[in-house]
């Protein structure tokens, strides 16, 4: 438990040196860049110059990236190139957003995807078979092309849920309906890699020797299954819905930008076409934390599940 | 974006351990059976076609891609426009083709680096190990947890929405799940001996990665790259749909499904064809590296053999009616032949007409080499056969009543309360994830429901004492990794407990155990039997432990009953042939100084039974009656039964010689 702990304590320092150091030094790699970037074509040198200066990217690349740091530990991250906004306060506003629809996505790809699992490891043939498909084409349709889809059908067609835009979580009930679409859209191909994932571990689990040994004491199957066999199968499927979650918080940005969702990923892609280096640092450096977050959850459910890993 | 599939990589386990080398000859082989697979040729089908129709997209296009045709907007499929056209009246299919270049490329940058890192750093890795290693795994490590799309994105601001750029990126972002693959394969090649002896007859190193380890990587590397290849595609077009990488009026897959979804109203045909082509090509990337891995495993499969082909038996005379031993059997099983297999065709029979009584509160032991047909037998008394083996004749009445034919139900209402069982290896028999008390409680609330849950707690700490382990408290909280196989094998036994039980099913209870355990495993099953009055029937290959344990003894061959009888008939007197030889190969009955007599040959497999005796084969006294007609369980003595007519007579010349 306690090296569980410490190793992943040394991994999230890494990821946090490491992830904002990437962008300084592709910045490194042209120097001068960014400010090229942002300013017009038919900037004179002497703009550019004081742009530089000002941005203070005429200083080594390591020189800028320490400066950076060490403002990040006093919770800075600067200001937006364009609406001089700190940085800090524009994402802590976008936080909520992304969080609901990536925890909301999580909690529909673990849920479903389980559950799928299950399902189609206890009914042989048929279900199995749905299950099969259902997980190809969750790996072959673009989210982007979900979403389209489902704006079209319940949103324009059926009128059930909101088109695009995002509701304040005061008033829950419009606040959940315009998360659903989304939701769906980022979580669909998760669930079919969780139900995969489940339902492989289920089979192999199942046939272990100690479920055989349940059964013929006289154990409910339903205890078989969901108790000790679900248990034990959960214990890889965790680590596989970490990963999933790092690659939901990918898909989040583009989810985001779709649906037209005020969130972390928004901003990112005003960002990058902007060139608005600060404020894309900022999301990495929020993403960053999810991940390390996360990571610890993932963690913590591992230790939980797994008692060979608490005492050593 | 969904990039986590490309996360959990294929590992070379996947595809079976196949041997050291594989011949060359087979690629061709394997190539064929790739494209014959039934979505393989489809798959690769596809991708050909795809790839040469957007290379060629400016000899083929109908039109370029930016022609504007405004005689026909937003038009559906047509004779002039064949997919239709968008809001500008431009061709769908020419901005296919030449969109589709923008991907495939994107795809192959990736893909190449992702590869070239992943192989070269995966095979080093795999091969020197050491320091090299671990630092470079945990990189990978930590690159898997990086989101890559702010390092994506970063890419895009940087180095002013360049493609190229982002796709290196992307690139290096997941060579980490070629670089798991070919690692782990890598060090499988590692670790197997022969390796080490190729390098001390003197084979160079160079030669050694050519003809050892590329083949056993390139199966694992191919199947995880054409899987990336479809994560690859998918995150690529997502980019281009949001407007990055490529710039309109620049034809993209990704920014025509953006396209179409602001004219969805007008003409709803739009976004299918985008679509569609993105679909159909991801899926054929990840079908493909599906079809090459099924195929891979099933080469290795081949080589393995393929389990049953027997055709059915012919009928099984019906043996002397058995009586039983005791007035009032707890069990009595007869006839019983259990099959594995389809249900029509070719079922092939692991057991055939066994029969025996077991009177309450007696111990008997099954006994016979492995693959007889022992551990079959026991599981049909629990109706635990699994899939695949059915009873499919004989009865089984416990208590007079009829087990076999019943439904889950019944089973479920004797399984633990009336018929108990105990596994041969203990140390896997108990669920890791739950603790010793938890687990015995389960099993004791299950069969008494109404205890309250300081009772159950009563229950486990006696039911513990009982099997010898009186430090209940510390006992009980530890979990199955936290105690030494005896005492898991007690702790199974007081689970079997649980449900007061009458009757014991121990499968060779101690054969993974220490010596020493064994003795006191054995000694508790016979404490335990005459203080509660639970029959016990033992299973083991072990003569040494029926004769320490049991009174009456069940000589089990190729899925026969070959002798029963009390164990003193069985030691001193034994009918069967198969019995005598069993007798003498054993070391406790041996002479000093002797060499130890051994059953020439092995257990015939269920699938090539012979008509006649089993045994026939390996037997020292066969004559031509043996072969030609199925032989019959006689009864030799009082209770003493043996499937071979002239067994008697030659037990009785051994006996003279």
């Amino acid at each position: 438990m306690l090296k569980v702990m410490a190793r992943r304590v040394a991994i999230s320092i890494v990821l946090i040196v490491v992830i904002p150091a990437i962008t300084f030094f592709m910045e490194g790699l042209i120097p001068g860049n960014a400010a090229t970037a942002i300013l017009p074509l038919n900037a004179t040198a002497l703009v550019r110059h004081n742009l530089i200066k000002q941005l203070g990217l005429n200083r080594p690349v390591w020189v800028q990236y320490f400066r950076w740091f060490g403002h990040f530990l006093h919770g800075d991250l600067g200001t937006s190139f364009y609406t001089g906004q700190s940085v800090v306060q524009d994402l802590d506003a976008r936080l909520g957003v992304s969080l609901s629809l990536i925890i909301g996505a999580t909690l529909l790809l673990s849920i479903v995807g389980i559950l799928l699992g299950v399902l189609s490891a206890r009914s042989e043939g048929r279900l199995g078979r749905i299950v099969d498909v259902i997980s190809v084409s969750g790996l072959a349709i673009p989210n982007f092309w979900l979403a389209v889809i489902l704006i079209e059908v319940f949103a324009v067609q059926l009128h059930w849920f909101p088109a695009i835009g995002y509701s304040q979580p005061s008033s829950p009930v419009s606040w959940l309906r315009s998360l659903v679409l989304p939701v769906v859209a980022l979580g669909f191909s998760g669930i079919t890699v969780v139900a995969k994932q489940t339902r492989d571990q289920m089979k192999d689990v199942l046939q272990k020797n100690y479920i055989r040994s349940m059964r013929a004491n006289g154990l409910s199957n339903r205890s078989i299954v969901y108790r000790h066999a679900l248990r034990n199968a959960a214990i890889p499927v965790v680590t596989v819905i970490g990963l999933v979650f790092v690659a939901a918080l990918s898909g989040s940005v583009i989810v985001e930008n779709i649906f037209a969702l005020p969130g972390l990923g928004s901003a990112a892609i005003l960002a990058t076409t902007g060139h608005d280096i600060p404020v894309l640092q900022g999301v990495s450096v929020y993403f960053t934390l999810i991940v390390v977050a996360v990571n610890f959850v993932v963690d913590l459910t591992y230790v939980w599940l797994n008692p060979r890993t608490r005492k050593s | 974006m969904s990039v986590s599939e490309s996360l959990s990589p294929i590992t070379p386990e996947d595809h079976g351990n196949a041997g050291p080398t594989r011949p060359p000859a087979s690629a061709r082989r394997t190539f064929r059976r790739i494209v014959l697979h039934p979505t393989g040729g489809p798959a690769i089908l596809w991708l050909l076609l795809v790839t040469i129709a957007c290379a060629c997209a400016s000899l083929i296009a109908p039109y370029t891609p930016n022609g504007e045709d405004f005689t026909a907007i937003l038009s559906g499929p047509t004779h002039a426009h064949l997919l239709g056209t968008d809001e500008l009246g431009r061709d769908i299919l020419s901005r296919l083709l030449y969109g589709g270049r923008v991907s495939l490329e994107g795809v192959v940058e990736a893909l190449v680096v992702a590869g070239v890192l992943g192989l070269c750093f995966g095979v080093i890795a795999g091969y020197r190990g050491k320091l090299f290693d671990t630092i470079s795994s945990r990189i990978v490590e930590i690159a898997m947890s990086i989101p890559a799309i702010v390092v994506l994105l970063m890419v895009f601001a940087l180095f002013n929405n360049s493609e190229t750029w982002a796709m290196v990126t992307l690139g290096i972002l997941t060579s980490p799940v070629i670089f798991r693959v070919t690692r782990a394969a890598t060090l499988a090649v590692r670790e197997d001996a022969y390796l080490a002896s190729a390098r001390i007859t003197g084979v160079s190193e160079l030669q050694i990665m050519r003809r050892h380890v590329a083949p056993r990587i390139v199966g694992p590397f191919v199947v995880n790259l054409s899987v990336l290849a479809g994560v690859v595609l998918g995150i690529q077009a997502g980019l281009n749909y949001i407007g990055l990488g490529v710039t309109p009026p620049a034809p993209s897959w990704g920014g025509m499904v953006a396209d179409a979804q602001g004219y969805l109203q007008e003409q709803p045909w739009l976004i299918v064809p985008s679509g569609v082509v993105i679909a159909l090509t991801i899926l054929a990337f990840v079908l493909l590296g599906d079809d090459i891995r099924d195929v891979l495993s099933l080469r290795t499969s081949d080589r393995s053999g393929r389990g049953f082909t027997s055709v059915d038996q012919p009928p099984i005379p019906t043996s002397t009616e058995i009586r039983s031993a005791s007035s009032t059997p707890l069990l009595s099983v007869r006839g019983l032949s259990v099959a594995f297999g389809p249900k029509r065709g070719s079922a092939t029979r692991v057991v055939q007409d066994v029969a025996f009584d077991i009177a309450p509160g007696e111990i008997v032991g099954i006994v016979g080499e492995s693959g007889c047909g022992k551990t079959v037998t026991a599981l049909a008394l629990l109706g635990l056969l699994g899939r695949g083996g059915r009873v499919v004749e004989g009865s089984c009445l416990f208590e007079g009543r009829e087990l076999f034919g019943t439904s889950e139900k019944v089973w479920h209402s004797v399984r633990g309360r009336e018929i108990a069982f105990v596994s041969q290896e203990p140390m896997t028999s108990l669920d890791p994830c739950f603790s010793v008390h938890s687990q015995i409680g389960e099993t004791v609330h299950r069969h008494e429901p109404t205890l309250s849950r300081s009772e159950v707690g009563e229950r486990v700490d006696e039911l513990l004492v009982q099997v010898g382990l009186s430090d209940t408290r510390d006992v009980g909280r530890r979990y199955p990794h936290q105690i030494s196989g005896g005492m898991a094998q007690r702790i199974c036994i007081a689970v079997a407990l649980a449900g007061r039980p009458k009757l014991l099913v121990a499968d060779e209870p101690t054969t993974a155990l220490d010596v020493t355990v064994q003795a006191e495993i054995l000694n508790l099953l016979r404490r335990i039997s005459e203080e509660t009055g639970m029959a016990v029937l033992i299973i083991t290959h072990d003569l040494g432990v029926v004769a320490d344990l049991c009174r009456r003894a069940i000589v089990m061959y190729a899925g026969e009953v070959a002798e029963i009888g009390s164990v003193n008939e069985i030691m001193t007197t034994p009918a069967h042939p198969y019995t005598q030889a069993l007798l003498a190969a054993n070391p406790i009955f041996a002479t000093d100084g002797e060499a130890l007599p051994s059953i020439p040959g092995t257990v015939t497999p269920p699938a090539e039974w012979p008509v006649g005796c089993h045994f026939a084969d390996r037997c020292a006294f066969q004559i031509e009656a043996c072969l030609t007609a199925p032989i019959p369980l006689l009864e030799v003595d009082t209770n003493h039964y043996c499937r071979c007519p002239y067994g008697p007579r030659i037990s009785i010349e051994i006996g003279r010689r």
